[in-house]
């Protein structure tokens, strides 16, 4: 207790890299899953075709081998050597942006065929369709997977230690080699650190996810801030499908 | 571009690390299963399911690399090799999320089931065994077959305490003739060839089980 009374501020400043890993990836992904993951719902052969191979690829092979391979493999294709954040970001994000444009082409199909019929009989243009009426039913399906995923990027952005990026994993393994404490305070006071951003993370999901429905006019029971403490009967939970 | 002559020395090297690679997912799946059906079990037991869930919680919400290299490290100067050491942490991290499916496959037993239980008045062992189970995990067969994908992509991360699965060899190899790319690229491909095929098994047993 001591030690991390003492030397705090490092594993702040790790938590902080990892924050920043966490929030660039999820924007790549959610990016990444909304285009594909939409271009995978469209009558054209060629779109879908661009959809599947993208989520087949990504979700295939390995982060950590998407890591190493944006990380050393990419430099000598092209020569040029990308940011060492950087490059875990783009990892992060099109392993994850992969999962993610599952969700979104199974949350649009999810949506009840009448009310795409319904913009059709009101010729509403393709766009306006899914802005207005497809995408706000399909996003509320969306956010508990969406939720899930993003504990999942928190704790895959470790990672990163491996190549190099001082993120909280690597100043818990830096204090170890240094022998700063022992191995289990280290190391605990890391996992604590990741438990304690992963509920922060929970409970934002969970206050989107009732703006979602608000908007469409299921208003959660008994209301308050307090009920996001509670665990909803279906939504977000930590973990989940992958 | 493509070395030909590199790729040579590389296959056979891979695929001796795909065998670790393949041992690590089988052993800790097989570990996840057991482990994970023996929680969601216990977590109906009040008070001790309460701990059990919160220290589940923990295990499910922190990376699974830090946990790796956090045992790896305690076990210290033991003889345990790190092979076994990744096939422990990785079925323990994952049973928290088998559990969770387990969990979801017991809650989906009607009702009905467990008072006619209770009308034959069977023991608990029966009950179990008989009747909630093979109803329960039928259920949750395609959910837990995701499961084992997941982990077989996760035993790269074995890399981080020198267990020599197919990325370490890579790394090794790519470092020593200092050729990265096609040793990575290799490594994605290989990951490609499992997981899509397997990725079609699971779709079609969810046809086959998910629909009843």
């Amino acid at each position: 207790m001591d030690f991390f009374v003492q030397r705090y501020p490092l594993y702040l400043e790790g938590a902080w890299v990892t924050i920043q890993l966490t929030l660039g990836g999820a924007a790549l992904a959610f990016v990444l899953a909304m285009v594909v993951g939409t271009l995978g719902t469209l009558q054209n052969r060629f779109a879908r075709a661009v959809a599947t191979v993208y989520t087949e690829v990504f979700r295939g092979i390995a982060a950590l081998v998407l890591l190493f391979w944006t990380t050393y493999s990419l430099p000598q294709l092209t020569g040029y050597e990308l940011d060492p954040m950087f490059a875990a970001i783009l990892a992060l994000g099109l392993n994850l942006g992969a999962y993610g444009a599952e969700v979104v082409r199974a949350s649009i199909n999810a949506v009840p065929r009448a009310q795409v019929e319904a913009t059709i009989a009101l010729n509403m243009t393709w766009w306006r369709r899914m802005r207005l009426v497809v995408l706000p039913q399909a996003w509320a399906q969306m956010l508990p997977t969406f939720g899930n995923q993003v504990i999942e990027l928190m704790k895959a952005t470790a990672i990163v230690s491996i190549v190099g990026l001082t993120d909280l994993t690597k100043v818990a393994q830096d204090f170890r080699a240094s022998a700063a404490a022992d191995t289990f305070t280290v190391f605990f006071a890391a996992l604590v650190l990741y438990f304690l951003i992963a509920q922060v993370l929970i409970l934002l999901v969970r206050i989107l996810e009732r703006r979602a429905n608000r908007r469409l006019g299921r208003v959660p029971e008994g209301g308050g801030l307090l009920a996001l403490l509670r665990p909803p009967s279906i939504g977000t939970t930590t973990g989940g499908a992958r | 571009m493509w070395d030909v002559e590199f790729t040579r020395i590389l296959i056979p090297a891979l695929l001796s690390g795909l065998w670790v690679t393949l041992q690590a997912t089988v052993f800790g799946y097989a570990l996840a299963l057991v482990l994970g059906l023996a929680i969601a079990i216990v977590r109906r037991v009040p008070v001790v399911g309460s701990a059990v869930f919160v220290v589940m919680e923990f295990v499910r919400t922190t990376p699974l690399l830090v946990q790796l290299v956090f045992i790896f490290s305690l076990s210290g100067l033991s003889q345990v090799s790190p092979l076994v050491i990744g096939i422990v942490v990785l079925g323990v991290h994952y049973s928290a999320y088998t559990a969770e499916v387990y969990r979801s496959g017991i809650e989906g037993v009607a009702k009905g089931q467990w008072e006619a239980c209770r009308a034959l008045s069977l023991p608990t062992y029966r009950v179990w065994g008989a009747v909630v189970l093979p109803q329960a995990i039928r259920k949750v067969i395609p959910a837990l077959g995701n499961y084992l994908i997941a982990m077989f992509k996760d035993t790269p991360l074995l890399f981080a305490i020198s267990v020599p699965e197919m990325l370490s060899v890579a790394n090794g190899l790519g470092g020593q003739y200092f050729r990265f790319f096609e040793a990575f690229t290799l490594v994605g491909v290989a990951f490609l060839v499992v997981s899509v095929p397997s990725a079609v098994i699971i779709r079609r047993l969810e046809r086959r089980y998910a629909a009843v």
